[in-house]
């Protein structure tokens, strides 16, 4: 039988995780949710954030918000574009699945092209920094990454609940035809959202160079986990992608101190499908 | 069951020998340039998807052998030509790809591609068209042995998941103070898998406990609760069955719970950053060659080493000196010329045949295949980082440096 203080370490270490799961699916979520498209492009875009911070710190010895800095404005633009091109394809949502799973490979295979397929890691002071609470480690970049995306999904939820814009898109994917007729300009701020969606992509990719090894091909290991955090969490609510996220971690965790680590995949699906077998209201 | 006479012995290895000093020499002394039709030599490497990263140091090891032999004599007076295809690190695609190759390329000869899934793949098409196969990686030597002319480039004998885990509890017994418990954990990838049970098995063969076996999914992302459980099972002796970076994601992971291993082993890891990480001074690992004597002495490394560092740099690959891994990939060519040049023919049956009753130099040392699976002895030894560097510490015999202590 584990330890309680191995119980414990496990559990903290799962909630943390889980709040990576929640950032990366947060764009998903969102955009599956109120733009009706399934972006697996996300996956991709995350880890050239990565690879970009990688860059700019490991290689060219800029700071982490210079990172941030050409990450951000840089993804929002690529989010416009690509929602541009399903606009102007008129791509529908198993179309888009096909069509950014595209995208995807291709943007693995350019990060393969520059970066090769050897492992790259971003090396930082702070990389393995953990502090005390009693017996317990608290991994310092984990932590932040959590913090991070409950500000990101709070505040996501505060702008789709409280601002017109924010009403206005929940409203269109609701029912589109009824929203134009109130005069909702779903068009101009489905840019907006599509845009955001690749930004929070970019925010997760800079704690994914922090905090893991990275190589091309691991942009697929994190599929079937978010996948199943979007819709645990309800498809187009920031906090319910937290939340799921959470769930999910802290149970990959438990999984692996009580279990075997061997287990910790099977927790996500097991939960997806007993989710699905009870159909709560939520969902 | 007879046994060859010593002279037939002598003999087989006098060839083997004068089949790859035939290589060497030729490559030194400056012949001819080869002419003629060029031999063909098939096979597929990972070169996108999980494993690319190894791969990527087998291309640059058998490109560079395709190099000196072109540079030299070729193969036979003839040039060398490597048609290499990329099999996406998916073993339903390698057995795709060498049909193509022996059917729409009509390759002359063939060898085995990275990692144990797709030689199986591959070697279940060689088999069908009678091809030789020489593998470098296959770490499951039992699984090749339903094929007699497949033929393992790297010596992993028959049963290296008893030899290899008794050699390395050899060596740590050999320290003052010797390890009393073992913390077996591991990949569950095939050939990490298979050597972590030897690992507990001999283990406890021995008398020594093992507070915790622990196997793990290829591909985990966080090792925060794995490493939770190491640091509470506490053994005096880690033996990890990891492969490529899950060593340095599990040291990352201990170090942000204030843990330290006392003496830690890691199977197949990513050579370089293991070797850059602080936490991995005096680790052990698995090694069948490392650049330095006397290793480095042995035929072919002194043209070999220097170009494999050359384009290892070129690649843009983080660790460059020459190791284990793409030596495999060198061997399986070496091996496959001095069957050709010695028997002077490209007939897979005759080559298969003398390889398997002839001893063959090589930069592992002098191997054979006449035992079971086609295996000569084991030839694997333990290394350790000393000083920022690998460096063979097990058998004594060979090693370059002493054991340390951690």
């Amino acid at each position: 039988m584990p330890s309680f203080a191995l119980l414990c370490q496990a559990l903290v270490s799962g909630l943390l995780a889980g709040g990576l799961y929640g950032l990366l699916g947060l764009g998903l979520s969102l955009s599956w949710g109120l733009l009706r498209l399934v972006n697996i492009a996300y996956f991709a875009l995350a880890f050239l954030g990565a690879y970009v911070t990688y860059q700019f710190g490991s290689v060219l010895h800029q700071s982490l918000a210079v990172s941030i800095l050409v990450i951000l404005p840089c993804f929002f633009a690529f989010g416009v574009g690509l929602h541009w091109l399903f606009k102007r394809f008129h791509v529908g949502e198993f179309g888009s699945l096909l069509v950014t799973f595209g995208v995807a490979v291709l943007i693995e295979s350019m990060i393969q092209w520059l970066w090769t397929a050897d492992f790259r890691r971003f090396e930082t002071p702070y990389g393995s920094s953990s502090f005390k609470v009693g017996s317990i480690f608290v991994p310092t970049l984990e932590l932040a990454a959590f913090l991070t995306a409950s500000v990101l999904a709070v505040g996501t939820w505060l702008w789709l609940s409280r601002t017109y814009v924010g009403k206005a898109l929940r409203a269109s994917a609701e029912d589109h035809e009824m929203a134009a007729a109130f005069g909702i300009n779903h068009r101009s701020q489905s840019y907006v959202l599509s845009g955001l969606c690749a930004s929070y992509a970019g925010v997760a990719g800079v704690f994914i160079a922090l905090i893991s090894t990275l190589a091309p091909s691991q942009i697929w290991s994190w599929l079937g986990v978010v996948f199943a955090v979007v819709i645990i969490g309800r498809l187009g609510n920031p906090i319910g992608a937290l939340v799921a996220g959470v769930v999910i971690g802290a149970c990959e965790g438990l999984a692996m101190a009580v279990l075997s680590p061997a287990w910790a995949p099977i927790v996500s699906f097991s939960i997806l499908i007993g989710i699905l077998l009870w159909q709560p209201k939520w969902l | 069951m007879t046994h060859p006479s010593l002279d037939t012995k002598r003999r087989n290895l006098l060839s083997g020998i004068a089949g790859g000093l035939a290589l060497g020499l030729g490559a030194a002394n400056v012949k001819a340039a080869p002419t003629g039709k060029p031999i063909r030599i098939g096979s597929t490497l990972s070169l996108t998807g999980p494993l690319a990263q190894t791969a990527a140091l087998h291309r640059i090891a058998g490109e560079s052998f395709v190099d000196i032999a072109n540079e030299g004599a070729g193969i036979l007076g003839r040039p060398v030509e490597w048609v290499l295809l990329d099999d996406q690190s998916k073993p339903e695609v390698t057995r795709s790809l060498y049909e193509k190759l022996l059917t729409v390329d009509k390759v002359d000869l063939v060898i085995g591609p990275y990692g144990t899934n797709s030689i199986l793949a591959a070697m279940g098409v060689a088999q069908r068209y009678g091809k030789v196969f020489i593998q470098s990686s296959m770490g499951i030597p039992k699984l090749g042995g339903s094929y007699d002319m497949q033929f393992p480039a790297s010596p992993f004998g028959p049963y290296p998941e008893k030899d290899y885990p008794a050699k390395i509890l050899d060596c740590v017994a050999s320290l003052p103070t010797p390890p009393k418990s073992v913390t077996v954990l591991t990949s569950k990838f095939p050939s990490a898998q298979f050597m972590a049970e030897g690992m507990r098995d001999v283990a406890k063969q021995r008398g020594l406990q093992v507070p915790l076996y622990l196997e793990y999914e290829f591909g985990t992302r966080d090792f925060a609760s794995i490493a939770a459980r190491v640091k509470d099972a506490n053994a005096d002796f880690l033996w990890v069955g990891a492969l490529g970076l899950e060593g340095n994601q599990l040291l990352e992971a201990l170090k942000k719970l204030e843990y330290s291993p006392k003496l830690h082993f890691y199977l197949y890891p990513a050579p370089g950053p293991l070797l850059a990480q602080p936490e991995a001074k005096n680790v052990l690992s698995h090694s069948f060659f490392e650049d330095h004597p006397p290793f480095s002495n042995r035929v072919g490394v002194a043209k070999l080493s220097p170009m494999y560092r050359a384009r290892a740099v070129k690649a843009g690959v983080q660790y460059t000196q020459l190791d284990s891994q793409g030596t495999g990939t060198y061997n399986s060519f070496h091996l496959l010329a001095s069957a050709v040049e010695a028997t002077k023919s490209l007939d897979d049956k005759v080559l298969g045949q003398w390889l398997k009753k002839s001893t063959v130099d090589t930069v592992f040392g002098p191997l054979t295949f006449n035992g079971t699976y086609n295996h000569g002895p084991d030839r694997m030894l333990v290394k350790q980082v000393q000083n920022g560097k690998w460096v063979v510490v097990w058998p004594r015999d060979v090693a370059g440096a002493k054991l340390n202590a951690s």
